[in-house]
């Protein structure tokens, strides 16, 4: 039996000056009454923190950081207790926020990269940072008392501009793609700061055949979905979910390409804690994705388009993530806005 | 590093004659949006655009003298026929042919056409630009580079190369 959902617009929230780039939910929000909360980053240089207010429902702006970054930023991430957020700019730099009593305050500089920083994530403990660049590396940093950051690998390896890092959901292992079409799976093989390429998903892997631009876990970490310029969504699967017991790596392979559904560059995939993912593109839609739970699953698992939401903005969509808690669905858009929606039958 | 032209010879086409587009009396609806086309976006692209072949972009001195200041039409960079345009789709691509095979300068074109159309266009369009196919040594980097909007935008945050285009693209007063 299908039910038939639709995606619901629950705001618009106008407020960067410039091209919103990504945004990043609070995951220490939307539960227990604390209302939700996430963070925006433009083009405009600056980082919005909006807040939802429990009685309307409706987001309001909270704060913005200005005057830090002097170039576009273009990530920004939560820590995993909410206390921190990394934000990962064109300058060349990182910066470290801490909410001190609803101010946001900016208490520490990365350095290191030598030209635009692309992206910046946590590992799920919250220990460890990692943030990649146009100048083709990947660094780790590892989180002291204080708030202070120490560069304990620079990962080389990608050809070209590395345009997204994200770490596993429960491992520490990190993950990177980029301009030269691969995907770049990375592990602490000592116990010692020794971090390795362990895996490359390439062509010859099923690969992309262009950019990849963004990747995003399933909620139990076995699988991970891939979205490129090449027009293709890619689903990739590993055995074994707690990767480092008995002995070593479980490596990743192709389990699916969704061809067919994009007809512009897709920016933005993230997988939803109920099993859909969504897709932002440059066709100013966003599309979602479930389970094929037909009977015919011989191959291995299918995906199916869910519903597209044709015109979700003016312009191209720069980012696509579901929140905590209920959830609803925040997209950025070249078009200077957020939008939120909310998944309804 | 250049220090000479890189094209001291090009080949210079006849300029095409093209009728005065006659304009639409406005006796209906003031505000009918008349939709964009191929020669409205050529126009837009080549009507003031004179690229001066002596700017050393890599070299450590900078001369500007014009001593090339032919229009991109009239070295056959672009025809109107490469330029694609659907107005209702909202989507642009344009085709250009750089002078010599190996043109260091492809990117810099691309991108002065890129900012020209991003200036001039409804903010609804989409864009594609890419160099003709067979006419460029690594065609398919350059294509690559000029379609990477983050790529873009980043090279747009830096002066230099925004004072460049800028030049590119203003009026020559002949």
């Amino acid at each position: 039996m299908e039910t038939s959902l639709e995606l619901k617009e629950v705001q618009k929230l106008e407020g960067h000056t410039d091209r919103v780039w990504s945004l990043d939910w609070n995951p220490a929000t939307g539960h227990d009454g604390i209302p939700l909360v996430f963070a925006s980053c433009s083009g405009d240089k600056t980082v919005r923190i909006w807040e939802q207010n429990l009685s309307t429902n409706l987001f309001s702006c909270k704060a913005t950081l200005e005057e830090t970054h002097t170039r576009t930023v273009r990530s920004c991430a939560w820590s995993p207790t909410g206390k921190l957020l990394a934000t990962a700019s064109f300058d060349a730099t990182t910066a470290i926020w801490e909410n001190v009593g609803g101010d946001f305050e900016c208490v520490s500089t990365l350095e290191g990269h030598e030209n635009e920083v692309k992206s910046v994530s946590w590992n799920a403990a919250g220990t460890l940072l990692a943030t990649c660049s146009r100048d083709k590396s990947v660094w780790i940093w590892e989180v002291q008392p204080g708030n202070e950051f120490e560069c304990v690998s620079v990962l080389q390896g990608h050809t070209q501009d590395v345009k997204m890092v994200r770490w596993h959901p429960t491992e520490d292992i990190l993950f990177s793609c980029s301009y030269d079409n691969n995907i770049k799976v990375w592990a602490d093989e000592g116990d010692s700061d020794d971090w390795q390429c362990v895996q490359t998903l390439g062509e010859p892997n099923n690969g992309h055949t262009s950019t990849v631009w963004a990747l995003s876990f399933n909620p139990s970490g076995d699988k991970m979905v891939t979205c490129s310029d090449d027009l293709t969504l890619k689903v990739w699967g590993t055995e074994s979910i707690g990767m480092q017991s008995g002995g070593g790596f479980a490596p990743w392979r192709h389990l699916c390409t969704l061809t067919g559904y994009h007809e512009r560059t897709i920016f933005s995939v993230h997988w939803s804690r109920g099993g859909i993912f969504a897709s932002g593109a440059a066709d100013d839609a966003i599309r979602l994705f479930v389970d094929d739970n037909s009977e015919s699953q011989v191959d291995g698992p299918l995906y199916k388009l869910l519903l597209k939401k044709d015109k979700a903005h003016d312009m191209d969509i720069n980012y696509v993530q579901w929140s905590p808690g209920k959830p609803l669905l925040a997209s950025a858009s070249d078009d200077g806005t957020i939008k939120v929606w909310d998944l309804v039958s | 590093m250049v220090t000479g032209l890189i094209n001291a010879n090009p080949i210079i086409y006849e300029k095409k004659q093209r009728q005065q587009r006659s304009t639409q009396s406005l006796q209906g609806d003031e505000y009918t949006v008349e939709p964009i086309d191929h020669l409205e976006v050529f126009d837009i692209l080549f009507a003031n655009f004179h690229f001066c072949f002596a700017f050393t972009f890599i070299g450590y001195r900078d001369i500007k003298d014009p001593e090339h200041p032919y229009s991109l039409e009239e070295l056959k960079v672009i025809t109107e026929e490469a330029v694609e345009v659907n107005d209702q789709n909202s989507y642009v691509r344009v085709t250009f042919t750089p002078t010599v095979e190996h043109c260091s300068m492809a990117t810099i074109i691309g991108l002065c056409l890129r900012v020209k159309l991003l200036r001039s266009l409804p903010s609804r369009y989409k864009v594609d630009i890419r160099v003709a196919p067979g006419s460029h040594a690594t065609e398919a980097a350059v294509n690559k580079q000029l379609n990477d909007k983050e790529r873009v935008a980043a090279a747009l945050e830096n002066p230099n190369l925004v004072d460049m285009v800028d030049e590119c693209l203003a009026p020559s007063y002949e």
